[in-house]
Formats: structure tokens, sequence, C-alpha cells
């Protein structure tokens, strides 16, 4: 019997000629990944285990995303804690404010994270490293520490569902809309244990940033990952970022799948998710009237390249609505930089948005736009669980970056069309 | 593996971890201090009624959502002995075993079982009782290894102790 495309990954970082689903395996890791919040758990249970060190300096990295630049004394002692433990064992890889991004667009910024890899974070959006045809999936604080210490970790390998992405996407349709519209359709357990191989001739119309949003969204489905194949536009974006060799997997011809959807995505349409649940999802022609009080456009879903891009095209001239706190968070200081040389950090302020450091914080109702009861967000984040950006009475809508720039200036959730 | 022995806490489908433990407590990873805010977005008296032994039971998918270890750890803090549901999400699922609180899947136990239900769960042979409606239930046995991280109050010690 054939293996999938994760199979395969995770048959090679066993040792093994094949493997199937349900089987227990230990594999070798590539990348084990924590961020301000998980990793202090980690070092604490690292620092009870009779270790010496770290298995590798250069396979372990720590970004300081989440409440960082630190939001009061306790994130401060979070970080503070994973600074001086990376300082000590000399990790390499140790992101902190200045070099920092939101972990999941630093590290393949960063050329961390290629192709073939098998990749642990303790934090969930690490499968969005399946963009680039990696096997990469989230973990608590202490596989981390289990990760730190041995560069291995045990896996149940999964089964798959096949989702053949087909067409060219409607116009304002983007990689958002498109993972939005599959949480629709499966639910939030859909993929619960799984893999979510995606394939098609419509990946070709993808761009890199979409592919990632994908990726990153596979958890919201319960998936264990999600992953793409390999094409041209994986290879250039990988020459571009890495210096490590990549490895390519294709799934057989004859690999199972438990279910397989077809997904013709020039008939989608903007989708947006209502509270509280990702897979709450109705089309942008199906929204109603609901008034909002902010828009928040970055997270580790949409704060890349692709997305400012657009948001600023559709606020360029424009002014946000009275009363509509909207605020841009460019994922990396790369496209921070970068945004500022195209002129879009001009045309958010000139709108009215705010542009601020890389961060986590308002997706997770951290800091950086906590919501207050009652009040309403258009959010290009993740997750709209119950009290997720702020007070339990909140309410967050997931969108793409074009619905939320367009929300921006109505002051109600609305597709650019509307303007 | 000593049994889980105690009272029910009833909740639904896709408890999620921001509603386990909401984010803006993540500030601290102190188990005591966690467990003062467990459940608080879902089910605000939690803290005041919990006792030790408890136990949660809910349906599908409990544990959705962010990776955070704070979530198993701060029920696990509550003093709640056993988390029953239909099925939990993965990331969970492993976190709870790795910090040792015990997690049982048993679709017909979540589907019987009242809030305030007084209920015993066997983890050598997954049987779970309830003694209030005196029905009993198949949850699926947890393999001895698993029994023995969960004894050892977590995959740590297990490690150091092998």
């Amino acid at each position: 019997m054939g293996m999938t495309m994760t199979q395969k990954i995770l048959a090679a970082h066993a040792g093994l000629e094949s493997v199937k689903a349900g089987q227990l395996i230990m594999a070798d890791l590539d990348l084990v990944l924590g961020n301000d919040i998980t990793s202090p758990v980690a070092i604490h249970e690292i620092e009870k285990m009779k270790v010496e060190g770290v298995f590798h300096k250069d396979k372990i990295a720590l970004v300081m995303d989440h409440f960082a630049p630190n939001k009061d004394i306790k994130s401060a002692q979070h970080c503070k804690c994973v600074r001086e433990f990376a300082c000590k064992n000399e990790i390499t890889n140790y992101f902190d404010v200045g070099q920092m991004g939101i972990e999941h667009a630093l590290l393949p910024e960063q050329g961390l994270t290629v192709a073939g890899d098998v990749i642990i974070g303790a934090d969930s959006h690490t499968c969005t490293y399946g963009a680039l045809g990696a096997f990469s999936t989230g973990v608590g604080s202490t596989d981390m520490a289990a990760g730190m210490a041995t560069g291995q970790a045990w896996f149940k390998v999964p089964s798959a569902i096949k989702f053949v992405l087909k067409n060219k996407p409607a116009k304002w349709v983007s990689g958002k809309d498109i993972i939005l519209h599959i949480i629709g359709m499966i639910g939030v357990d859909g993929a619960l244990y799984r893999s979510m191989e995606f394939v098609g001739d419509g990946i070709a119309y993808l761009s890199m940033d979409d592919r990632f949003t994908i990726a990153n969204m596979a958890i919201e489905a319960g998936g264990k990952n999600g992953i793409f194949p390999v094409d041209d536009l994986t290879r250039e974006y990988m020459k571009e970022h890495s210096k490590r060799p990549f490895v390519e997997y294709e799934a057989d011809e004859d690999a199972e799948y438990d279910e397989e959807y077809v997904i013709d995505l020039s008939q989608l349409k903007p989708t947006v998710a209502f509270p509280h649940l990702p897979e709450n999802t109705r089309t942008i022609d199906e929204v109603g009237d609901v008034t909002i009080d902010q828009v928040v456009i970055g997270s580790c879903t949409n704060g890349r390249m692709d997305d400012l891009r657009i948001a600023a095209d559709i606020l360029r001239g424009k002014k946000v609505a009275k009363n509509v706190r909207t605020i841009v968070i460019p994922a990396t200081q790369k496209i921070y930089l970068q945004a500022m040389e195209e002129g879009l950090l001009k045309d958010f302020i000139e709108a009215g948005a705010i542009v601020s450091t890389p961060t986590c914080g308002p997706c997770l109702g951290g800091y950086m736009g906590v919501l207050a009861e009652n009040e309403r967000c258009v959010s290009t984040t993740n997750r709209n669980f119950v009290g997720r950006m702020g007070h339990v009475d909140s309410e967050v809508y997931l969108a793409s970056p074009a619905v939320a720039a367009a929300s921006a200036i109505t002051g109600k959730i609305s597709g650019p069309d509307e303007l | 593996m000593k049994d889980a022995h105690g009272h029910v806490f009833k909740y639904g489908d896709n408890v999620d971890t921001d509603v386990i433990i909401p984010a803006r407590y993540l500030n601290s990873s102190d188990p005591k201090e966690l467990a003062t805010h467990c459940m608080e977005d879902i089910d605000p008296d939690f803290v005041n009624r919990v006792q030790a032994g408890d136990i949660i039971v809910a349906t599908k998918n409990f544990g959705c959502g962010s990776s955070r270890e704070h979530a198993p750890i701060s029920i696990k803090a509550s003093g709640v002995s056993c988390v029953i549901a239909d099925t939990f999400a993965r990331i969970f699922y492993r976190n709870a075993i790795n910090i040792g609180l015990p997690i049982i899947e048993c679709p017909e136990a979540a589907a019987n079982i009242s809030a305030g239900d007084e209920v015993t769960v066997n983890f050598d042979t997954g049987v779970i009782t309830n003694i209030t409606t005196n029905e009993t239930y198949q949850g699926q046995a947890f393999p001895e290894f698993m029994q023995k991280i969960i004894d050892c109050e977590g995959l740590v010690n297990y490690i150091n102790q092998k």
C-alpha cells in the first residue's frame, strides 16, 4: 500500500522503509520551536531532566513574540527566563525584540524550515510550515522539552484527508477564504488526528503567502498537519531564504485517504467565520448588517507581504470609519521594512490605522487591541473562541485582509466590492 | 493506577483552551495560580465549587485550540482526577498524558453522565461507573506505559525513573 506525503516524511525520519496509519514511531527532529509563553514551562521541565544541555544548539528556535515587547512584569520575567536559557545553552536561533517576528512568519523567512523537515513547536500553529512541504505540528511544553533534550519525538502516524483544489480562485478569494471554507465544510474537528494534504491544479494560482495561511489553519479543523506538494514557487522561495538542502516528497499514487474533497476555487466567495468557532462560516453575501468596533490585520495567519499589500490597496486614499480602531501588525521586521519601502505604512497611517511592531498581542487577547464587553472585531487572525481577544462577551469575526480592510472603511463587515 | 472518584462537571462540544485558561493569565506558569482561573470563561463558578477528585465530562473535541500546556496543568491543579470526553483535540491529549492528568475517551459515558453525578473510573479496565444512576460504560483502557507516565506525575519524571 502506498504512503501519503506526510507518511513518507515520517518514515524517512524514523529510519523506516515504510509506515502505515496508526503506527507508533520515534522520529528525528530537524527543528524544535518554542515561544515566550510555552518555553518557560519547557525550560522548567528540561531542568528537571537528567540531561546535559540540549541536543543541538542550531536546531532549536526560541521566539519572543506573544507578549513581547513585554506587556507586563510577569511577561518580562518569562522572556528573561528564556533569554537566560538561550544564552546558557548557546542557542543560535534565539529571537528577541529587534530580531523577532511572529514565529510562523519568521522561521520560513529565516530559512529554518524547508521541504522534507520534521518540525515540532510548542505552538499550535506550527503546522504552518506544511506550506513548504515539511511535516510540522504543534505540541505542548513537555514534548518541546523532550525534543530539546533528545532531538526526537514519538508520533502516531496519521491517516489523511485529500483536498483537491481546482481552478483559479475567484476575485478577492485568498488563502484565508479557502481555508475558512474548508473548516466551515468539515468542522473544527473534521480532520482530528489526521493530515490535511492539499493537491490539485488550483495550487499553482496560490502564492506562498496564501499557502502559509492555509497550512497555518489546519489546526482549526483539528488537523495534525496540513501539507502542500513542492513546486517551482516553493523551490524559489526556499532558495531565496535558506541555505539548507531540502528533500521533496510526493504521495504515492496508491496512497490511501480517509476522505477526498474537490474544491472549485473559482466558485468560492470571500468568507467570514462568525463567533465563536472558526467553523461558523458565512460567505460575504450572507453576513448581513454587523457593525464593528475594531479591525486587526496581522498574525501568523495573515501578517505577510501579500496581506499588507492587499489591505493597503483597499485603504489607500480612504479613511477608516469613525470609532473603528484599525490595527495593522506586520509579522516580521523584514516585512515591516518592506512595507515601509513600498509606502504601505504611509497608506495605513493616512487612512487612520495604526501600525505596530511585530507581536501576537491581540490575537490571543494579550495586549495591543484587547476588546471590551460587547465589542466586535473583524480580524485576520485564526481563532474566534469565547473571550479570545478580550472580554468574555466580546466577539471576533475571522476574515481575509481584503474583507478586514473594507470593513474598517465601512464600519461593518463588508466585502471589497461594496466600497 | 488509582481509580478516579468524584462528582461531575458537565460541558458540551469543543471546549477550547481559551475558555479552560484564558490567555490573559498566561503571563504565569504557576499551577496554583493557573488553577484559580480554570474554566473561567465557560463556568466562572467552577473554581469555587470544584473539590479534589471531581471529574470533568464533555462531548467532542475537548481541549481544541492552542498548544498551551497551561490548560491541562490548570485542570490538574484544580484537583480534577479525570476528564472524560467523546474525543480530545490531539495536542491537549498529548499534553494531558505528558503532565499526568488522566483522560479517557468514552462517547457513551459522555452522552449519559449528567452534571453532579458521582462517578468512578478504573484506569486498568477502562470501566466508568456512574454511582448515581447505577450505570457502567466501557472506556478505552490506558496501555501500561501511559498509566506509568501518569503515576509518575508526567513524562519527565517517567523518563528520569527509567
